[in-house]
């Protein structure tokens, strides 16, 4: 599986609240939380990102509640990918459990900069810089994970078991 | 091994478990709310699971956005509702008996020590404070737990913090847990446990402790438990009949980290925006800082004996003009006790609104929204951009009786407890 985008990049504790404010969780509809997709943090997301498009953050990326409302808003924005420092516990499971790819690369996320175009290949874990012409490793899923991503998800890979 | 890997081997049917590693647990309880359940029962409905492993294992409680905010709050609710007629869900939790989920949880006795707890909201590491291995996930997390009774986990290393002294005067355990997040830091127990133990833990009401398990999380945490005690065991009296483990860790050894906090140096503390890591302890608050509401209440802090150190402070005064001060009992329990009391009488006579349960205003989802270039200084846990409304606002954090003196003087500094 590979992606390929432009990256827009955030600091460190990117937090749910400014990814999908609460005043919009009363649907659990994708594409109406899509539309209000990292407003807090920065209000020009929606209209500039395309599709494939990779968001980086620093550390502690998607802190704060366990709204999966935060991942879901992110992938049906069209987001293929979350690269960040580290990731927050319950964003990380999240993110995992619904298919939505994120990558952990302290690296990536601190040489990155906003509008580089950026080349993932989630197979190796390999994510080039297409802009500055540089590589970077992040560090490969465990196995049990690998195997809920393959499925696409958690709920496919119990069904699948 | 920790307390936490102990849960964790007995919830796995494993003698032993180490860090980092992958297990499958069964689950004692899961749990929901009206925001999360729906994205949950969505899932479960769409992947065609006819039935869930135990309907006295599932608690839905509807206390986010309830009683119903809007139309699409109402929406969702409903839907909640209708999952828990159809698979007679028995803990469901609805206008009219429904709390706080983290406070009323521990007051229903559905959670105990050594037991495995899920919860689509990241504070149900509450429960830790039980000596229950307890953690916040998302939905599709719950919709798994719903219908299988088990989840993953990777087993978590621990820090433990080992307590000493008693607090003094104006001090709670909102203000340890203040002062651990400020020392810390938002990711300071990332993918870890916070375990808490030491002589300190008889000086701790079980309030206190539910107080500190509830923010772990803030900490990064992937859950906070207390080591049982008498305190904990006399709470559980009359809540809890079915039998239930206790666990201790076995040495220092088994933790990545040991540190020593002295309760008897805590002071008063509060958090500045936007980070529960901008703590700053009263007397460092050189400056006043204006406000325009004061919440009390929350998972956080809505507990009785929070009721009480704020009418405390209350008792006889008047908020500051130009301040609203908005308090919530987090559950019906602790909303009747404040009527018997006394206390809800002097909130109003004080000049605050005294509300039913619920979340409302701590996740800025109704009941005291803030508007731009406002400021609150809340008990609840988090003071992100945004959370309590308007991305231009404020939030700062502080215990039930620093937030009602400052409600009183108008400001937030270091002469507040000078009344």
């Amino acid at each position: 599986m590979k992606a390929h985008g432009t990256a827009h990049k955030y600091g460190d504790n990117v937090d749910t609240d400014v990814i999908i404010p609460a005043r919009y969780l009363n649907t659990a509809d994708h594409a109406e939380l899509a539309k209000h997709c990292m407003e807090d943090i920065d209000a020009g997301f929606t209209a500039k990102i395309k599709p494939g498009d990779i968001i980086t953050g620093g550390a502690n990326f998607g802190c704060g509640s366990s709204r999966e409302h935060a991942p879901i808003a992110i992938k049906a924005s069209g987001i293929s990918c979350v690269i960040a420092a580290t990731f927050a516990r319950i964003f990380y499971r999240n993110a995992i459990n619904i298919g939505l790819p994120i990558l952990e690369c302290p690296e990536a996320a601190n040489d990155i900069a906003d509008r580089d175009e950026v080349d993932i290949d989630f197979d190796t874990g390999i994510i080039t810089n297409v802009t500055k012409g540089r590589t970077y490793k992040a560090e490969p899923f465990p196995d049990f994970i690998k195997d809920i991503i393959s499925a696409g998800g958690l709920l496919n890979s119990i069904k699948k078991n | 091994m920790t307390i936490t890997q102990k849960i964790l081997a007995k919830a796995a049917g494993l003698a032993t478990v180490r860090p980092g590693q992958l297990i499958s647990a069964k689950l004692d309880m899961v749990l929901g709310n009206d925001i999360t359940t729906p994205v949950a029962i969505n899932e479960f409905e769409k992947n065609g699971f006819g039935s869930v492993f135990d309907k006295t294992r599932i608690s839905l409680v509807m206390d986010h956005f309830t009683p119903n905010k809007d139309i699409k709050a109402a929406t969702l609710t409903k839907q909640c509702r209708t999952f828990a007629r159809k698979y007679d869900i028995l803990n469901y939790f609805d206008v009219g008996d429904m709390g706080i989920e983290h406070a009323l949880i521990p007051e229903k006795g559905l959670a105990a020590p050594g037991e495995c707890i899920i919860g689509a909201d990241s504070h149900t590491c509450t429960y830790g404070a039980l000596g229950a291995f307890s953690t916040g996930v998302g939905s599709t997390d719950m919709a798994a737990g719903m219908a299988t009774g088990t989840a993953w986990f990777k087993v978590p290393s621990a820090i433990k913090f080992e307590l000493s002294g008693k607090l003094p005067p104006h001090t709670s355990g909102k203000d340890v847990i203040l002062h651990i997040i400020g020392k810390i830091g938002v990711d300071g127990a990332l993918y870890r446990s916070m375990e808490f133990t030491g002589s300190g833990l008889s000086s701790l009401t079980m309030d206190d402790r539910l107080t500190i398990a509830n923010m772990a999380i803030e900490a990064g945490a992937k859950n906070g438990v207390f080591e049982v005690d008498d305190i904990t065991r006399e709470y559980l009296k009359g809540r809890v009949s079915r039998p239930y483990t206790e666990f201790t860790a076995d040495s220092d050894d088994d933790y990545d980290d040991v540190i020593n906090i002295d309760l008897s140096e805590i002071k008063p503390t509060v958090a500045f925006p936007h980070l529960p890591e901008n703590t700053k302890t009263i007397d460092e608050i050189t400056e006043k800082v204006p406000i325009d509401q004061a919440v009390i209440g929350s998972c956080t802090n809505g507990r009785i004996s929070d009721m009480r150190k704020a009418a405390a402070v209350l008792k006889g005064r008047r908020i500051a003009k130009d301040v609203r001060c908005i308090v919530i009992p987090a559950t019906q329990s602790i909303y009747l006790q404040c009527i018997k009391e006394g206390l809800a009488e002097i909130f109003i006579n004080a000049g605050c609104v005294f509300s039913t349960p619920t979340c409302g205003p701590c996740l800025g989802g109704h009941m005291g929204i803030l508007a731009e270039g406002e400021r609150a200084v809340s008990t609840t846990n988090r003071n992100f951009v945004g959370r309590m409304g308007h991305p231009g606002s404020e939030v700062y954090l502080a215990s039930p009786e620093t937030a009602a003196a400052a409600a009183v003087k108008g400001y937030i500094g270091s002469d507040i407890f000078a009344l």
